[in-house]
């Protein structure tokens, strides 16, 4: 008997994962924040109908790639302005220097490079799955995530040697 | 990178005042109202994303390393991409989402079953409800990762954990333990019981507090006074135990019969009430 786990468990294996894609993609801790909870709103409003067997990490990012759009346009401002991508008072954690470094880099990326990255390294999906979100043919999200990688990496070491 | 903490703390933002002639703070906490909006107008796209043909739903698997091994990448790039697996996701973070969920959720009706626990002198009480009232109380034994998967077939999955949506249940099932209340005064739905055991169940609330009738007593008050084991099965398979008081119905000669609780708990329960 196929049966649908209670939603609950869904936040509980998934939310680090969304949070991780929500945060890479958006930058500001606050805007993800945002989309990490429509996200999940929106999934349990379609949880008693989403196919069983679905792969629902890969729902979810996808779930969580329209929300981060939405907030985007809503809001009327590139994805990730350079300054927004630092915490506001009150939700601090400490990120250690790389990871630091890492955010700052990854909001200096195009949109596509950066949601390439994070829906493929970070949400799991494959290469043909972020073409249907982010637009173009598999291949081309491949050298996206390529080229995204290489410039993280030069950025990076360039970081290192000052 | 070099960012103080003075720069941390003031991004760039919109100078636009708000009505109140402060700027909008980039981290204020959104009012309910607005949330709903916002996320009524994502509704249509949402339901799409359930089709076979949207991206969500392929059939391959996602391992921890598949399919975004970093094999064949240069120690730099691999590098790289660790560190984007490294960025934290903290509990912390996680539990005040949690939270917020339960408020947006919840504030919008897309929970059909709301649950918390407590701990009581029988063990940890799972305590669920539906927009209707208290539709489920489970014992520890019964295990309530199981408790919760029954509820999401018979009911809906649609089950979070809201504490909130269960404080006035919560609140009287500890003052029952700490003998401040003998009669619960709840909105109840026994949508998991039907025709004759949820008669049964129904009937069962009239038996008074520090009180007991047999398993006999019962089958009559109910106009069945044959069917004694199908009463046995009414009460062992109550939905809402102690808010129910199924722990009150004993066999003729005064043994305790069965408890979805064990023996121990019934005991307990009996004990608590005759100590009143």
């Amino acid at each position: 008997m196929s049966t649908t786990p209670p939603f609950e468990r869904v936040v509980s294996e998934h939310g680090a994962t969304v949070l991780r894609v929500c945060r890479a993609v958006l930058g500001s801790h606050a805007d993800a924040e945002d989309a990490w909870s429509d996200t999940f709103v929106a999934a349990l409003s379609a949880w008693p109908s989403l196919e069983r067997g679905a792969n629902v990490q890969a729902w979810l990012v996808t779930i969580a790639h329209r929300k981060a759009l939405d907030l985007v346009r809503a809001r009327g401002r590139r994805a990730v302005p350079v300054e927004h991508a630092l915490e506001p008072p009150g939700h601090q954690e400490p990120d250690d220097d790389e990871v630091a470094a890492l955010r700052t880099a990854l909001a200096a990326l195009p949109d596509k490079q950066r949601r390439v990255l994070a829906y493929h390294y970070l949400g799991g999906l494959p290469y043909a799955d972020i073409a249907a979100l982010v637009g173009g043919t598999p291949e081309a999200a491949r050298r996206a995530a390529a080229d995204g990688r290489r410039s993280l990496r030069t950025t990076l070491s360039r970081e290192d040697a000052r | 990178m070099t960012t103080t903490p003075e720069q941390d703390r003031f991004p760039e933002q919109d100078p636009t005042p708000g009505v109140d002639g402060t700027v909008p703070q980039l981290s204020a906490p959104e009012h309910p109202a607005t949330a709903a909006t916002r996320g009524d107008a994502g509704h249509a796209d949402d339901a799409r994303v359930g089709n076979a043909d949207a991206p969500g739903n392929t059939s391959e698997p996602v391992g921890t390393d598949w399919p975004t091994s970093t094999e064949g990448l240069s120690p730099g790039e691999r590098y790289v991409v660790e560190l984007l697996r490294r960025t934290p996701a903290p509990e912390s973070a996680l539990n005040r989402l949690h939270g917020r969920l339960e408020a947006d959720a919840g504030g919008r009706g897309a929970v059909d079953i709301a649950y918390t626990t407590v701990g009581t002198p029988v063990g940890v009480l799972l305590l669920a409800s539906t927009e209707q009232g208290l539709v489920r109380v489970a014992y520890d034994v019964e295990d309530h990762d199981r408790v919760l998967q029954t509820l999401a077939d018979a009911l809906s999955p649609r089950i979070l954990r809201v504490p909130g949506r269960l404080a006035v249940p919560v609140r009287q099932v500890q003052e029952y333990f700490a003998r401040e209340r003998t009669s619960f005064d709840l909105p109840l739905d026994l949508a998991l019981s039907r025709g004759f055991r949820r008669d049964v169940q129904r009937r069962l609330l009239d038996i008074a507090y520090g009180s007991t009738r047999s398993y006999t007593e019962v089958a009559a008050l109910v106009g069945s006074p044959k069917a004694v084991r199908a009463v046995g099965s009414a009460c062992s398979t109550n939905p809402l135990p102690v808010v129910v008081p199924c722990h009150r119905v004993l066999r003729s000669d005064g043994t305790l019969g069965g408890y979805i609780g064990g023996l121990a708990a019934k005991t307990a329960l009996l004990e608590l009430e005759q100590a009143a």
